[in-house]
C-alpha cells in the first residue's frame, strides 16, 4: 500500500469520553461521528423498559431545541455553518454525524454539545414526533426490502441485540415524555461514548475544545441488559408484493476475535462484489434476480453474515435453492487463491479510497475504537489481509455456514420450501 | 487542479481534471443516450443496453468483465437516466491501465442472443422491485402525466411488456445509432498523468466508428395533470408533484437549485417546517432537475391517506407564498451555505468531481472548476429568484398520488 501515514491521535477525558482524530492532508472538510451507547437495545435495560421506538423518539426530540436555541434556531444555525448532518438511533448506538468545512468544525461541535447535554425537551414537541415515528413505521411496511432486514435481525440476534430502532406502532403510540427523559438520563453517558473526528483539523485545539464542551458531562452507571433467545429460525411474513424477499443470517466472528479477517474474506468471496459467487451464480448465470448479496455485521460479542435476494414468486424457490447450494459449496469446497486475491484487492482499495472522505474516516475511527479500543493502522489491516491463505479462509468457511445455525426469513405472497442440507 | 482536453480523430472527446492530492482516479464514459431517445416500441432499451454492455465483448465473457474489474479493486457501476448512460469506475492510480482496459472494452459489447434473453429476466426483476416501491411508482407516473407524449415522460426501465417483446437486433441498431464516438465523452478525475490518459484513450478507443447522431430536444411545458393510482395494500399515501423549471441550458439553474433548497430541502426548509416538523407527513421535499431544453421542480410527499388533501393544501400555500413574496436575503444566504458546503464535500472524492465535470462538458462543452460553480451559486440574488418564480410558477403542478385512497381533491 502507498505510504500515506495519516496522524491518528486519541484522548480519554476524565468522564470517560474518548476523542479519536485523524488529520487528513489535502482535505478542506472536517467530519465527526459521535457514538453514544444509547441505541434501541437500551430501551429494555433493567429498570428502564421504555418501549420500542424510544431511542428514535428521544434522538428526534434532542434535535428540537437545545441550550439557547429553539428547534428552528438550531437547524438554521447548522445550515448557516454549512453542516450536513444526520442523527439516528440504531440497535447499539445513537449516532450524531456531521460534515462541514474545517473552519466550522468547532462551532458545529458546540451546537451538538448543547443537543446531547442540554436538550430543551419541550412537551409540545412529543406529539409531532410520535406522529412522525408512527408514519415512518407505516412507510417501512410499504418498503419490503428494508422491512425484511429489520425482521431478520430481530429473529437472528439474541434480544436485545437485534431490536429494530423504529420500534413498534403499539409502543410508539404510548411512550410518555417522562419515559423519554428517563431514557436520556440513563442511556446518554460519556463513559462509553466515542467521538471520531477526521479531516482538516488542529489536534490540540480540538482536544481542548472537546474538553470544554463535553467535560462536564456526568458519567452514569452502565445500564444492565439481559440477553434472551430470539427466533424463530425459519419464518415467513405474508405480503401481497410483486417480489418475494429472501433474507438469511449466520453467526460469524467478532471484529476483535482471531477469525475476523477470515470471516470478512469468506463473506466477501460469497457475496461482496460483482464477480463474487452469489452474484455470478444467481444473477449472471441464471438471471434469477436483480439484487443479491452477502455482507458482514459486527457487534462486540457477536458477528453475523447477512445475505439477501429479492425475486418474483415463480423464481424465488430456485433463488433460495441456489443461494443455499452456494453456502454449502463455500463450506465444503473452500476458496481458491484467485478469489482471495480479488477479495484483497477490493478491500485494500476501499480502505485507501476512504482516505479521500473525512466522513467515512470519522466513522471508521469511532467504529474501530468501539470494537477494539484502538484504531487499526492501514498497514496492519493490509498485513492481516496478506497473511490470509486459501487454507485458512476455507477452514473458517466450514464453521461459518452450518445449516442448523442459519436464520431464514422470507416475505411475500407465498412461503418457500427450505431444504437445508443435512 | 489541472484541466486538459483533446478530441480523437473519430470525434471522441477526452477530458481530465487532475489532482495530485487524490488517492484514486475515477474514469467514465458519458454516452448521450437515455429513455428520451427511445421510441415507444423500444421503451427501456437504453437501460437494458447498459446491462448488456457488462455481459461480454469479443475478448471477455460476463464473468471475465466482473472479474477483471474486481481483480484490481476497481469500484465500477453504470447508470441510465432520461438523457444519459454513464459508465464509470474508481481505482488506485497504479491499476488504471488494467481497469480502463475493461471499461473501454465493454463499450463495444457483443450483445449475444442468449445473454440478451438471460438478462431480460434480470431487467424484469428490477422492474418488479421498483413496482414494490410506492415512491418509484409515483415518480414514473408523475413524469408520464406531466410530460404527456413528450419523450421526457418515457419510463427509464420500460415495462414488462416492452422488455419481453424486445429483439436483440433492435438493440444492436439502437447501439449503432447512439454509441458512436462523437456521441460519447470520456472523462477522468483524480490522480493521473495526462500523457498516459491520452495514450490509453487513443489505444483503446481510436478504432471506434459511427455517425454523429442528433437528439431532437424539443422544449416542453408540462400538463399540470392529476392522477390517482390505487394500491390497496399500501399503508401510507405517496405523492409526486411536478412543475416546470429552467432547462440545463439556462443560467437560472443555480437559482432554481437554491430555490428548491429553501422551499423543500429535507431539513429546515419551508416544507420541513410546514409538514414534517409538526408531524403531518413523514417526508416532504422539493428538488430541481434540469434536462436538455426542459426542467422540473419535483415535489415528494409521504403521509397518512386521510391527510393528503390538507397536506396538498399546505404545499400549495408554501408555493403560492413564495410566488407572491419571493425569498428573503437571509434564507438565500443560508441555502448558499448549505449548497456550497455540500459541493465541497462531494468534490473531495474523484467520483464526485467526475460526474459534475463530465455532464457539464457533455451539455455545455465547457470546463467548470469547483470554484466557478461555487461562484455561480454565490452570485444568485433575491431578485433573480423572484423573476424565476414569475417565469416558472410552482403552483399549480402535476399531482400523482399512489396508495390506498383515490379520493383526493388537489387544491385549485
Amino acid at each position: 500500500m502507498p505510504a500515506q501515514t495519516a496522524t491518528i491521535q486519541q484522548h480519554e477525558y476524565p468522564n470517560g469520553l474518548v476523542l479519536v482524530a485523524e488529520a487528513m492532508p489535502g482535505v478542506q472538510s472536517a467530519s465527526f461521528t459521535l457514538l453514544i451507547p444509547a441505541g434501541a437495545a437500551y430501551e429494555v435495560a433493567e429498570g428502564l423498559q421504555v418501549g420500542g421506538g424510544a431511542a428514535t423518539m428521544a434522538c428526534e426530540w434532542l434535535m428540537r431545541g437545545a441550550g439557547d436555541r429553539d428547534s428552528r434556531a438550531l437547524l438554521n444555525d447548522l445550515d448557516d455553518l454549512g453542516v450536513s448532518h444526520s442523527e439516528s438511533a440504531q440497535t447499539l448506538h445513537t449516532s450524531f454525524a456531521a460534515a462541514t468545512l474545517g473552519a466550522n468544525l468547532i462551532p458545529a461541535l458546540e451546537i451538538f454539545a448543547d443537543v446531547v447535554l442540554r436538550p430543551r425537551f419541550e412537551d409540545e414537541e412529543v406529539e409531532p414526533i410520535r406522529s412522525l415515528c408512527l408514519q415512518n413505521l407505516r412507510s417501512l411496511e410499504d418498503d419490503p426490502g428494508s422491512k425484511v432486514i429489520y425482521e431478520l435481525r430481530r429473529r437472528h440476534f439474541p434480544e436485545p441485540w437485534g431490536r429494530p430502532s423504529p420500534g413498534s406502532a403499539e409502543d410508539v403510540a404510548r411512550i410518555a415524555p417522562k419515559s423519554l427523559r428517563a431514557f436520556h438520563r440513563a442511556a446518554y453517558r460519556p463513559n462509553g461514548a466515542i467521538l471520531g473526528v477526521a479531516g482538516a483539523i488542529d489536534w490540540s485545539r480540538l482536544r481542548d475544545a472537546v474538553g470544554e464542551l463535553f467535560g462536564r458531562w456526568e458519567p452514569r452507571p452502565e445500564p444492565r441488559l439481559v440477553e434472551t433467545p430470539a427466533g424463530p429460525k425459519l419464518d415467513h411474513i405474508a405480503r401481497e408484493t410483486q417480489q418475494i424477499q429472501i433474507a438469511m443470517a449466520a453467526p460469524a466472528a467478532t471484529v476483535a476475535g482471531p477469525d475476523y479477517y477470515r470471516a470478512r474474506a469468506a463473506v466477501a468471496i460469497l457475496g461482496g462484489y460483482s464477480s463474487a459467487r452469489l452474484f455470478t451464480e444467481v444473477r449472471e448465470k441464471r438471471g434469477l434476480c436483480y439484487s443479491v448479496y452477502a455482507s458482514y455485521e459486527g457487534q462486540r460479542n457477536r458477528g453475523a453474515m447477512l445475505s439477501y435476494a429479492g425475486t418474483s414468486t415463480e423464481r424465488a424457490q430456485e433463488t433460495l435453492d441456489v443461494m443455499l447450494a452456494e453456502f454449502a459449496r463455500l463450506a465444503d469446497g473452500g476458496v481458491d487463491l484467485e478469489e482471495l486475491d480479488t477479495m484483497r484487492a477490493g478491500l485494500k482499495s476501499s480502505l485507501i479510497m476512504a482516505q479521500e472522505s473525512s466522513m467515512s474516516r470519522s466513522n471508521a475511527l469511532a467504529s474501530d475504537w468501539y470494537f477494539l479500543g484502538r484504531v487499526r493502522p492501514l498497514d496492519e489491516i493490509s498485513a492481516e489481509l496478506d497473511a490470509l491463505t486459501p487454507e485458512s479462509v476455507s477452514g473458517y468457511a466450514k464453521t461459518l455456514l452450518k445449516p442448523g445455525e442459519l436464520t431464514i426469513l422470507t416475505l411475500g405472497p407465498t412461503p418457500l420450501d427450505v431444504k437445508l442440507p443435512a | 487542479m489541472r484541466f486538459h482536453h483533446t478530441t480523437l480523430d473519430n470525434g471522441l472527446e477526452v477530458i481530465a481534471e487532475l489532482n495530485d492530492d487524490a488517492h484514486s482516479i475515477a474514469a467514465g464514459f458519458f454516452v448521450k443516450a437515455g429513455s428520451r431517445d427511445e421510441t415507444p416500441e423500444l421503451a427501456g432499451v437504453s437501460h437494458f443496453l447498459e446491462h448488456m454492455t457488462f455481459k461480454g465483448t469479443a475478448r471477455r465473457d460476463a464473468l471475465a468483465v466482473n472479474k477483471d474489474f474486481d481483480r484490481v479493486g476497481a469500484k465500477h457501476n453504470a447508470q441510465t437516466s432520461e438523457e444519459d448512460t454513464f459508465y464509470h469506475f474508481t481505482c488506485l492510480p497504479e491499476y488504471l491501465p488494467r481497469a480502463f482496459d475493461v471499461l473501454a472494452d465493454i463499450l463495444r459489447p457483443t450483445l449475444r442472443e442468449d445473454d440478451f434473453e438471460t438478462e431480460k429476466k434480470v431487467i424484469i426483476e428490477e422492474i418488479r422491485m421498483y413496482m414494490d416501491n410506492p415512491m418509484s411508482v409515483a415518480y414514473e407516473a408523475a413524469k408520464a402525466a406531466h410530460f404527456g407524449g413528450h419523450p421526457l415522460g418515457n419510463s427509464i426501465l420500460g415495462t414488462v411488456d416492452s422488455i419481453t417483446a424486445m429483439k436483440a437486433e433492435d438493440m444492436r441498431a439502437y447501439f449503432a445509432s447512439r454509441y458512436s464516438p462523437a456521441n460519447i465523452v470520456l472523462g477522468f478525475a483524480g490522480k493521473g498523468d495526462w500523457g498516459q490518459l491520452v495514450e490509453l484513450a487513443s489505444n483503446h478507443c481510436r478504432a471506434w466508428a459511427g455517425d454523429r447522431p442528433t437528439r431532437e430536444a424539443r422544449p416542453v411545458r408540462g400538463r399540470r395533470a392529476f392522477e390517482a393510482i390505487l394500491r390497496e395494500e399500501d399503508l401510507q399515501q405517496t405523492i409526486v408533484g411536478v412543475s416546470d423549471g429552467p432547462p440545463l441550458e439556462s443560467e437560472d439553474r443555480y437559482a432554481a437549485h437554491l430555490l428548491a433548497t429553501i422551499l423543500g430541502d429535507h431539513t429546515s426548509s419551508h416544507l420541513y417546517w410546514a409538514l414534517v416538523d409538526p408531524g403531518y407527513a413523514d417526508g416532504a421535499e422539493i428538488s430541481y432537475q434540469d434536462y436538455n431544453q426542459a426542467g422540473g421542480f419535483y415535489t415528494f410527499l409521504s403521509c397518512e391517506p386521510d391527510d393528503v388533501d390538507d397536506n396538498l393544501g399546505r404545499i400549495a400555500e408554501v408555493c403560492r407564498d413564495a410566488m407572491a413574496k419571493g425569498v428573503t436575503e437571509e434564507e438565500l444566504a443560508q441555502a448558499k451555505n448549505k449548497v456550497l458546503a455540500r459541493s465541497v464535500l462531494r468534490s473531495e472524492r474523484p467520483m464526485g468531481r467526475l460526474a459534475s465535470l463530465g455532464f457539464h462538458w457533455v451539455y455545455r462543452r465547457a470546463y467548470l472548476p469547483i470554484e466557478q460553480e461555487l461562484e455561480a451559486f454565490s452570485r444568485v440574488s433575491v431578485d433573480q429568484v423572484r423573476r424565476l418564480l414569475r417565469e416558472w410558477p410552482l403552483w399549480p403542478m402535476t399531482v400523482v398520488s399512489v396508495g390506498p385512497t383515490t379520493e383526493i381533491q388537489p387544491p385549485k
